[in-house]
């Protein structure tokens, strides 16, 4: 019920914040821009519509992540606001689920409207409309939603910029540690190639929620895959919140 | 007499920056708040007011010490429920309008929706801010935000109150309507720990007080006890007399025009001040005895202290 009142609270704030339209703004120039980007290009047009689409959405959709992520808990904090609430009877976890929550909210509400151009777009193009597009979306949720765990997390011990710059880390890691398999691979076994197993199975990896590539080109997916990268986000999501809970948990305001 | 709050030699460092040298802002304070009263925390800048109200809210968490409200540890939420609290400068959710703002915390309380109107109707009437109720409170005055605030700190009606420096930042007429809230709520049997600067707010208000200085709690105890009743001297202005005359009488402090203002220390001399008035046909315009104020006292004591 508390993280529900907060929740809501946060994404008054969200949506009264003048950069989220700005981002929304530039995601809807985006979008709009692949139809002329497909115009220009010799091939398929479609894809084109499509990946520069997904693409956009994913790209906004991270950036409102991180930017207002960061400064949620933050900007509570710098501003004492949090000392108020805090003296309420309101747990300190409380507090952070319904800051996260909110920002969810936040950002389903955004990647409906981005989707809603995008599918209109893709729509007045082809005639038709494809549920599997839907899936791909659905995925650049989730891993907004890991990014959104990503940004309080920092954003309980550091200042906004350093958490931006921080959570923008963790996603380009996060897209490109596949290529330590490669690296796996080519390594000889023994001390460097165990190190690197280790680090593969630490840090991120954000493809598990990129079907773009496979959606856009009508390849088959094997149904295990969804399954696997929906337990991934779930489990990395918690285990980011677990953690943050555990440092706000031990916090003085001072 | 019941206590609702207690707090036991508390204390706590903090080490700033990276250079692993504790400073220590509290320094084991203890003291009692009793159920109804108005209780004064007075301290100079930097004592350790606000970081004591801290570790009361669980803001901060202290190194050692114990605190109950209401017997119940600090942190739970059972004792918390109970509390009000309106903090220094108030700092709130901009975005809101009045209205919405109250809103957000009766909500945290989960009232129901017809008394949560009711609430928040009787609150803005009772901080005098009916008017403001749809403006976002980045429009606000200073003045404005401490009524506002005071309002969210009543939401929960709770028993006791924490205002830090409610009286700051209001104009005259704005403190004076504050000090006759402070007081009715008392009235409704409400406990209120105030920490304020302003010296004279808390004579005219504060049944008991403690003074800390240094992070340590100086004296403790009530109003009553700690300011002498006696006559440190009087303050005579009078007119139409050679000031040459009084120089044995008073201090003369200053002279406007004609008049004399002067600082009378022995009783006898105020007869015979009189006398001499009398005599020379001059005139009195005020006489005004000046008993030990709170304010003397806090000054002796951050001096000693």
């Amino acid at each position: 019920m508390k993280i529900k009142v907060i929740a809501l609270n946060t994404f008054k704030e969200a949506i009264r914040d003048r950069i989220l339209y700005l981002l929304f703004f530039f995601a809807a120039v985006a979008l709009v821009f692949s139809r002329v980007l497909a115009v220009l290009t010799v091939g398929d047009r479609v894809k084109i519509i499509k990946d520069v689409g997904l693409a956009s959405i994913s790209l906004f959709g991270v950036l409102m992540a991180i930017m207002i992520g960061t400064g949620l808990v933050y900007k509570e904090i710098d501003k004492k606001t949090i000392y108020t609430l805090l003296s309420k009877p309101i747990q300190r976890w409380q507090f952070l689920l319904g800051k996260f929550f909110g920002l969810v909210l936040t950002l389903f509400i955004m990647t409906l409207a981005m989707s809603l151009i995008f599918l209109v777009i893709v729509l007045l193009h082809t005639g038709r409309l494809e549920s599997r597009m839907l899936l791909a979306i659905l995925f650049i949720f989730i891993e907004l939603i890991l990014i959104t765990a990503v940004a309080i997390l920092f954003s309980c011990f550091s200042t906004p910029i350093l958490s931006s710059i921080f959570s923008l880390s963790f996603y380009l890691i996060g897209h490109l540690s596949w290529g330590l398999e490669t690296l796996i691979q080519k390594t000889r076994p023994g001390t460097s190639r165990i190190v690197l197993r280790g680090l593969s199975a630490v840090l991120p990896d954000l493809e598990n929620f990129n079907f773009k590539t496979e959606i856009v080109h009508g390849l088959a997916i094997d149904p295990r895959f969804y399954l696997y990268s929906a337990v991934y986000g779930l489990v990395y999501t918690l285990f980011i919140l677990t953690l943050a809970v555990l440092i706000f948990k031990k916090r003085d305001f001072v | 007499m019941t206590m609702v709050l207690e707090v036991d030699n508390l204390a706590k460092a903090f080490t700033p920056g990276f250079i692993p040298k504790k400073r220590e802002i509290l320094k084991g304070i203890s003291f009692s708040v009793a159920a109804g009263e108005i209780f004064g925390y007075l301290g100079p800048n930097g004592a350790g007011k606000t970081t004591t109200l801290k570790c009361i809210l669980g803001l901060i968490f202290p190194d050692r010490g114990k605190i109950e409200i209401f017997g119940h540890p600090h942190l739970s939420m059972k004792g918390r429920e109970q509390l009000g609290y309106l903090p220094e400068n108030p700092y709130f959710y901009d975005y809101l309008t009045g209205a919405e703002f109250l809103d957000f915390y009766a909500r945290l309380f989960g009232l129901k929706k017809r008394d949560k109107e009711d609430k928040i109707a009787g609150l803005l009437r009772l901080v005098g801010m009916e008017k403001a109720c749809d403006l976002q409170l980045r429009k606000f005055s200073r003045g404005m935000l401490q009524r506002i605030g005071l309002a969210q700190a009543l939401i929960n009606d709770p028993t006791l109150l924490f205002l830090d420096e409610p009286l700051g930042g209001l104009d005259p007429l704005g403190r004076k309507e504050l000090r006759d809230i402070i007081v009715r709520l008392k009235q409704e049997g409400k406990t209120i720990f105030l920490c304020s600067h302003i010296l004279q707010d808390i004579e005219m208000i504060c049944d008991r007080v403690a003074i800390i200085v240094g992070g340590r709690v100086i004296s403790q105890g009530s109003l009553r006890d700690l300011i002498s009743e006696k006559v440190l001297y009087t303050e005579i202005t009078l007119s139409g007399i050679d000031p040459a005359l009084l120089a044995d009488l008073g201090e003369p402090v200053s002279t406007h025009d004609d008049r004399i203002l002067l600082k009378v220390f022995q009783e006898d001399n105020i007869g015979n001040l009189m006398a001499l008035v009398h005599e020379k046909k001059g005139k009195i315009h005020s006489l005004i005895p000046r008993t030990e104020t709170l304010e003397d006292i806090f000054v002796e004591m951050v001096k000693q202290g």
